[in-house]
């Protein structure tokens, strides 16, 4: 049997240097599902959500302490690579951030390096066809990704995302960025891409993270005067919204918070 | 009392606005001034460079031209020439020139040149500059006809196509360019091909790999104080390590160059890529400086590695201030001097330089070494050689600019 959970974080603390940004949390992220980070500002949500495919690797002074599971392994191991775990965990920016390349080779570039054997045009269609970005993009696929919309552009990284398969997607503030109507559209995106992936998305917006998740985290500083975020409470959305156990979560989803 | 009673009403209001303005305008006045004195800073610097390279030169034959043909000297065709010198050389004179190249084959210019330096022999009297030329024809001519009696006066321009492509001579009339602007031509080569392979890399290097520690910080700092180092310590550096250690490797002989030594256009190459590495390691950091983080992540994210997000998105799209880096060692290399007469060019050959092992000139060691000399008809064609240096300075930043333009084509 497949497992249940895609990944799973124990006691996982994240450190700058000696600064500690987020304090022990531990997540099971069940896999086909959407679960959404949330919190206030500089509580440590991107941090956290960076530390799944290790891009916090690229800050200087950066390290974890605890485990990072995924089907066992801990992702933070010495025989590891994280190229590795960024090729089975693609991650969706805030700013659209399409390479300054043509539509197709924006698809084209992440399966030749990670060494698609395939036919590349299949995968270009079948990766635009799923961030429902095909049908507005097919007779021009020369054209740069610098010439579509921002929502355009954001669908266009998440079919470079699902072009190279990954198990899991990251999503950071993935339609902040973005108008309503754009916002909507990348809203239904996800709702298509968990019948394949698992998503984890951190959001400013709480309606958002209320519409498209299946479980919500909710972190905050650890306590008052400190620094650093954790999660104080992690569970299914309905229940984060409507009936939160901690006093704090619900003060943030109802909108009395400080 | 408002706050606003604070504030200056009506007239008062109107009044200090005009204050403001006028503080204004005179800024304005002063910026625009600046811009004028480096208008006419640059202007004066083209007159001047223009002012020596053109005018009123008094000349005499020391031989009379009528002893060779009775045809006027304006009207001698190629053919003529070719025979009159055939006739008037000596035989192992005419045997050498027709070995370099067959008589028949050369210009009628080239022809005209080698008629008047051999067997005329033009003896240039005295030269003017072009303002002189201009504004004191009549007392020129007096002169001359008082000082030269039997000297022709004529106004000629320093810079023909006949100066680009004559090697050096030791008469200024006939000297020419084409062994210094080769010599130029090797050098700007060799130290672009050594230093921008290595600049680049250093620059990758530094702003992509190495950790930001005490040890990278110094070595920074050390490259950003190299490149204020004055040419000559380079010159000194050239010497000590190109031309007297790794002389069997700059002067050839281990490739089996005989007759060779360390004093190569190659040892000055390397001299003038050392020099201008700072240049280029500086201008590649900030290209690659300015590559947007969102970018690598990108390529990050879909699980490339750090080489491949180098080579495929940092390096291209640094490629134009890459570029402008270039642009700037080329005019540097190409300008410089100092290190090249302590490296040790050489300052009189008419041998155009073949290979990185040969002798060299260059265009500034000429032009020095022209405005030394005593005689005014030498300081013409050392401003003649000054345009030829600023045309071909021009010529090679266009390139690299066309080149960078190309580049900077998004996506």
């Amino acid at each position: 049997m497949e497992n249940k959970y895609a990944i799973e974080a124990n006691a996982l603390s994240i450190y700058y240097g000696s600064f500690m940004a987020v304090n022990n949390v531990d997540m099971l992220i069940e896999a086909q599902k959407i679960t959404a980070i949330i919190g206030p500002s500089g509580c440590g949500k991107s941090t956290l959500l960076r530390a799944f495919n290790r891009m916090n690797d690229f800050v200087p002074g950066c390290h974890v302490t605890g485990e990072l599971l995924m089907q066992g392994k801990n992702l933070y191991s010495k025989d590891i690579d994280p190229v590795e775990v960024r090729r089975k965990i693609g991650m969706v920016f805030q700013k659209p951030n399409p390479f300054p390349k043509s539509i197709y080779e924006n698809i084209a570039w992440g399966a030749r390096i990670n060494g698609f054997k395939g036919n590349m045009d299949e995968l270009v269609e079948q990766s635009l066809l799923g961030a429902a970005l095909w049908d507005e993009v097919k007779d021009k696929l020369q054209d740069s990704a610098y010439a579509l919309s921002g929502g355009q552009q954001q669908r266009l990284c998440i079919a470079r995302t699902i072009a190279i398969q990954p198990e899991i997607i990251l999503m950071d503030e993935p339609a902040s960025a973005l108008d309503p109507i754009s916002t909507l559209r990348i809203e239904e995106l996800m709702q298509e891409l968990k019948k394949n992936y698992t998503i984890i998305i951190v959001t400013h917006n709480m309606q958002q993270a209320a519409r498209v998740s299946d479980y919500t985290a909710m972190m905050m500083l650890d306590k008052e005067g400190s620094r650093s975020g954790t999660v104080i409470e992690f569970s299914e959305t309905k229940r984060i919204f409507t009936n939160p156990k901690d006093k704090r979560t619900e003060d943030y989803v109802t909108g009395r918070f400080g | 009392m408002s706050i606003n009673s604070h504030y200056p009403q009506a007239e008062d209001f109107r009044h200090a606005l005009n204050a403001r303005y006028r503080a204004a305008s005179i800024w304005q006045a002063l910026f625009l001034s600046a811009l004028l004195i480096a208008i006419i800073s640059l202007l004066a610097l083209i007159y001047n460079v223009l002012d020596g390279a053109f005018g009123f030169v008094a000349f005499d034959y020391k031989n009379d031209p009528a002893a060779y043909t009775s045809t006027p000297m304006s009207e001698l065709t190629q053919k003529e020439l070719a025979a009159i010198l055939k006739d008037n050389l000596s035989s192992g004179a005419y045997n050498k020139l027709e070995k370099e190249q067959p008589l028949e084959k050369r210009s009628q210019a080239e022809l005209y040149t080698l008629f008047l330096e051999r067997l005329v022999e033009l003896d240039t009297k005295n030269t003017w500059s072009m303002t002189e030329s201009l504004l004191h024809e009549n007392e020129i001519r007096a002169e001359v006809a008082r000082k030269y009696p039997t000297a022709k006066l004529e106004f000629r321009s320093w810079l023909t196509p006949q100066f680009l492509v004559t090697p050096m001579s030791s008469k200024a009339e006939f000297a020419g360019v084409r062994t210094a602007i080769l010599g130029s031509l090797w050098l700007v080569g060799i130290a672009i091909l050594f230093a921008l392979p290595i600049g680049t890399g250093a620059a990758i290097y530094l702003q992509e790999y190495a950790p930001k520690n005490f040890l990278t910080s110094i070595i920074q700092t050390n490259i950003n104080n190299l490149s204020g180092v004055p040419s000559i310590v380079y010159g000194m550096l050239g010497l000590a390590v190109f031309v007297r250690v790794m002389e069997p490797l700059t002067s050839g002989s281990v490739f089996g160059v005989t007759d060779a030594n360390g004093r190569t256009v190659l040892s000055a190459g390397l001299t003038m890529g050392i020099l201008v590495l700072p240049l280029i390691i500086i201008n590649a950091q900030e290209a690659i400086k300015a590559v947007p983080d969102s970018l690598r992540q990108a390529a990050y994210g879909v699980g490339a590695t750090r080489w491949q997000t180098v080579w495929h998105h940092v390096l291209p799209n640094a490629l134009p201030g890459i570029l402008t880096g270039t642009i700037l060692s080329i005019s540097r290399a190409l300008g410089e001097t100092a290190p090249l007469i302590v490296v040790g060019a050489s300052t009189f050959i008419s041998m155009d330089p073949d290979s990185p092992f040969s002798k060299f000139t260059a265009l500034p060691i000429q032009i020095y070494q022209w405005t030394t000399r005593a005689q005014s008809e030498f300081h013409a064609i050392a401003a003649g050689a000054i345009v030829v240096l600023l045309i071909l300075l021009l010529t090679l930043n266009a390139t690299a600019i066309l080149l960078r333009n190309r580049f900077q084509r998004r996506w």
